[in-house]
């Protein structure tokens, strides 16, 4: 009988960890579906960048204040999580602050004392963070993909992190051996007179259900991340890592293009050959892209890292004249259906079922794709270098290669370029005049 | 101007054996647009002044493609800059000069993968150098003490990372220069990248050249700078719309210290 918490903890333990297991895998084949992409070269510089841009926050300080703050919760969270590896030793065995055993109390007191005082202002900052949200309402978490779930997603993971903190002080709070220790209890010690007159028994009960809930919290919070935006807390990382090395205003030559190209201007081909019949002959590639898959996977494991903090669209010229483009939406957009994607083949045996819908128009329209300036400053903007634009220069392509949708002064602009070599009607041969005018 | 410039041709050049330093890449807009011209010309005479040992492709020159590519047509965008690249390999070239960031942005860049490796300098870095290696002598401006601001173009500053020079240059004029709120890295785009200059823009609540006409007239300038023939449009519409055209006027760089020139 007296192991039945111990297995309960390890069931409970298993299960979140399973789950999250589950949808990691769920979560990467979904990315893999986008087309290949080689990522292997400079790899010192992509290590430095993982350090400066996601461990070392370099680019979330740029906006002081947000910047600040978002330090705070996520040193909070990543040192408070130190405690989770005791929680987790003294479920398994049925000790109780098992750090205790192994450390000098000065220690133990010495670390618990920090996740207190983090966990005290992690609960603050979250606070304000709310406060940003929901009263102070800043501009860019107002904009009109931010309502409905987009909105609830940023304000319950809020929710979860001031219950979570104040779970982990009220456990140290009530726990008496704990607090007679009189070390370590920096913030709780002004908690637990809330809780005296109760019984020695009672005391237990809280911290037990604190404790319980405080790890079972954590199990769901880990569980939660895959259905919301707050993924950045692990994808940050190789998105940094992965993120674009080249000069912003590089853009990638589009390899099928220069193919086609190559062949028209190659004096040797034939140019009324018929093509090779062959029956294992791939589908001619499409160019650009209309749907999840035609991206690349660095493209959607982009729009699973996107947080949604709307530092992007804050700085894109077009939606601050009031454009319907914002490159945030495009991030959501492309993550949204890639989630639908991925359901479908979930729903369908492993195999994607046409569904008669896709990013283009169903999602992403022409007049916020025809909005774009392409000027990098989303890109620049991204505190976790995703690159919005990459997505839409590949769908313009789509729009004017296969469906020659361009609008049509664009039409006539690219027009006169193949006739004339200029974007207007100018003769070619006039090029020179300028000099003599 | 009444002076005559020098402007040979690649072709002149090499029927006469020689082989420039340099090509002029002038870009389309900088051929044909009238605003642009003056742009191109002011350079040209720099060029001269300085004894550059430069020559320009005249009728073999067709657009570098960055409209199209930008656009989205990536097949013409390719097809221009392999022919583009096919006549300057042709003729050897080495290093490239252009006083449109957008084509220095795409023959430095988007070239190389199709072919065509040159080194390419934008005119401000161009003319930075030859500042400070004393070929160019930059007399008191006009401008002497007035105030003025500069406008970062997307495809030189955020695209390329190139935000000294145009300041350094600016700094040779003795003129009161003063940053917009959004600069460098955080400027504001004018409004004409992205193919956006030969369309109309989507519907909104603004045109982006008169928000960013706005950050600088908030900087109370006598000129607003341009390194971009796309932005001088841009912004001299800005400036009309807010009906300031009297009080301030639109110009490149090129332009400011050709005019310190005789």
């Amino acid at each position: 009988m007296e192991y039945i918490p111990n297995i309960l903890f390890a069931i409970v333990l298993i299960l979140g960890i399973g789950y999250f297991v589950k949808n990691v895998k769920k979560l990467s084949r979904n990315i893999k579906l986008g087309k290949d992409l080689d990522v292997s070269d400079n790899k010192p510089q992509r290590w430095k960048n993982m350090a400066y841009i996601a461990l070392g926050q370099s680019k979330m300080v740029k906006r002081p204040i947000a910047g600040l703050l978002h330090i705070i919760v996520y040193v909070g969270f990543v040192i408070i999580n130190i405690e989770v590896l005791e929680i987790i030793l003294d479920g398994l065995f049925g000790t109780h602050r098992i750090g205790l055993k192994v450390l000098p109390t000065s220690v133990y007191g010495f670390l618990i004392g920090s996740f207190e005082i983090l966990a005290a202002l992690v609960f603050v900052t979250v606070v304000i963070f709310w406060l940003r949200r929901n009263v102070i309402k800043l501009k860019r978490f107002l904009s009109a993909e931010m309502k409905g779930w987009p909105k609830n997603d940023g304000n319950f993971i809020l929710y979860f992190e001031m219950v979570l903190m104040t779970l982990f002080l009220v456990m140290n709070a009530t726990d008496t051996t704990f607090q007679s220790l009189d070390s370590g209890n920096v913030i709780s010690q002004f908690i637990s007179p809330l809780f005296s007159g109760l019984s020695e028994g009672t005391l237990h009960i809280i911290e037990r259900a604190a404790w319980w809930l405080h790890i079972v919290g954590i199990l769901v919070f880990l569980n939660y991340l895959y259905f919301s935006k707050h993924l950045h807390i692990l994808l940050a990382f190789p998105n940094t890592y992965y993120g674009k090395l080249t000069p912003k205003g590089q853009f990638p030559n589009n390899p099928t293009v220069t193919k086609e190209v190559q062949l028209m201007m190659d004096p040797n081909a034939d140019p009324f050959a018929t093509p090779a019949e062959d029956e294992n002959a791939a589908e001619p590639e499409k160019f650009g892209a209309s749907d999840v898959q035609d991206l690349s996977w660095l493209n959607l494991l982009n729009a699973y890292t996107c947080t949604e903090c709307g530092r992007c669209t804050s700085e894109c010229p077009a939606n601050l004249t009031g454009k319907k483009l914002s490159p945030r939406k495009i991030m959501m957009d492309t993550r949204d259906r890639l989630e639908e994607v991925g359901k479908n083949i979930d729903a369908n045996g492993g195999k994607f079922v046409d569904d008669g819908k896709q990013l283009l128009g169903d999602y992403i329209t022409n007049e916020e794709l025809w909005a774009c300036t392409s000027c990098n400053a989303c890109v620049e903007a991204c505190p976790v270098s995703i690159d919005p634009l990459n997505i839409i220069m590949q769908m313009r392509q789509y729009l004017v290669m296969e469906q020659s949708a361009a609008p049509m002064e664009l039409n006539n602009m690219m027009t006169n370029i193949e006739n004339n070599g200029a974007p207007w009607p100018y003769n070619q041969m006039d090029r020179l005049k300028w000099k003599d005018e | 101007m009444s002076e005559q410039l020098n402007v040979p041709t690649m072709e002149q050049m090499m029927a006469e054996g020689k082989n420039p330093e340099y090509l002029f890449w002038v870009g389309s807009a900088g051929a044909f647009d009238d605003r642009a011209k003056k742009i191109t010309k002011a350079f040209v005479k720099l060029l001269n002044k300085a004894n550059v040992d430069f020559a320009v492709l005249g009728t073999e020159e067709s657009d570098s493609g960055d409209a199209a590519k930008r656009a989205g047509n990536e097949f013409l965008f390719q097809m221009q800059a392999v022919t583009n690249i096919e006549v300057m390999n042709m003729y050897e070239v080495k290093k490239i000069i252009t006083t449109d960031p957008h084509d220095y942005n795409t023959i430095k860049n988007e070239y190389p993968g199709l072919g065509g490796n040159y080194e390419v300098f934008h005119h401000t870095e161009f003319l930075s150098q030859l500042i400070s290696q004393g070929k160019l002598k930059v007399k008191e401006s006009e401008f002497k003490g007035k105030k003025v601001t500069f406008h970062d173009p997307c495809y030189l500053g955020r695209a390329n990372e190139v935000f000294e020079a145009p300041r350094d240059l600016i700094q040779t004029l003795g003129v009161d220069f003063k940053e917009m709120k959004r600069n460098q890295r955080h400027s504001l785009c004018c409004g004409a990248g992205g193919a956006q200059m030969f369309k109309e823009p989507e519907k909104g609540d603004k045109d982006i050249n008169v928000l960013r006409t706005e950050d600088a007239l908030e900087t109370d300038p006598k000129v607003i700078i341009t390194a971009c023939p796309f932005c001088n449009t841009m912004m001299t519409d800005g400036v009309k719309a807010k009906e300031k055209e009297a009080e301030i006027d639109v110009m490149d760089i090129a332009e400011l210290i050709a005019n310190t020139q005789e």
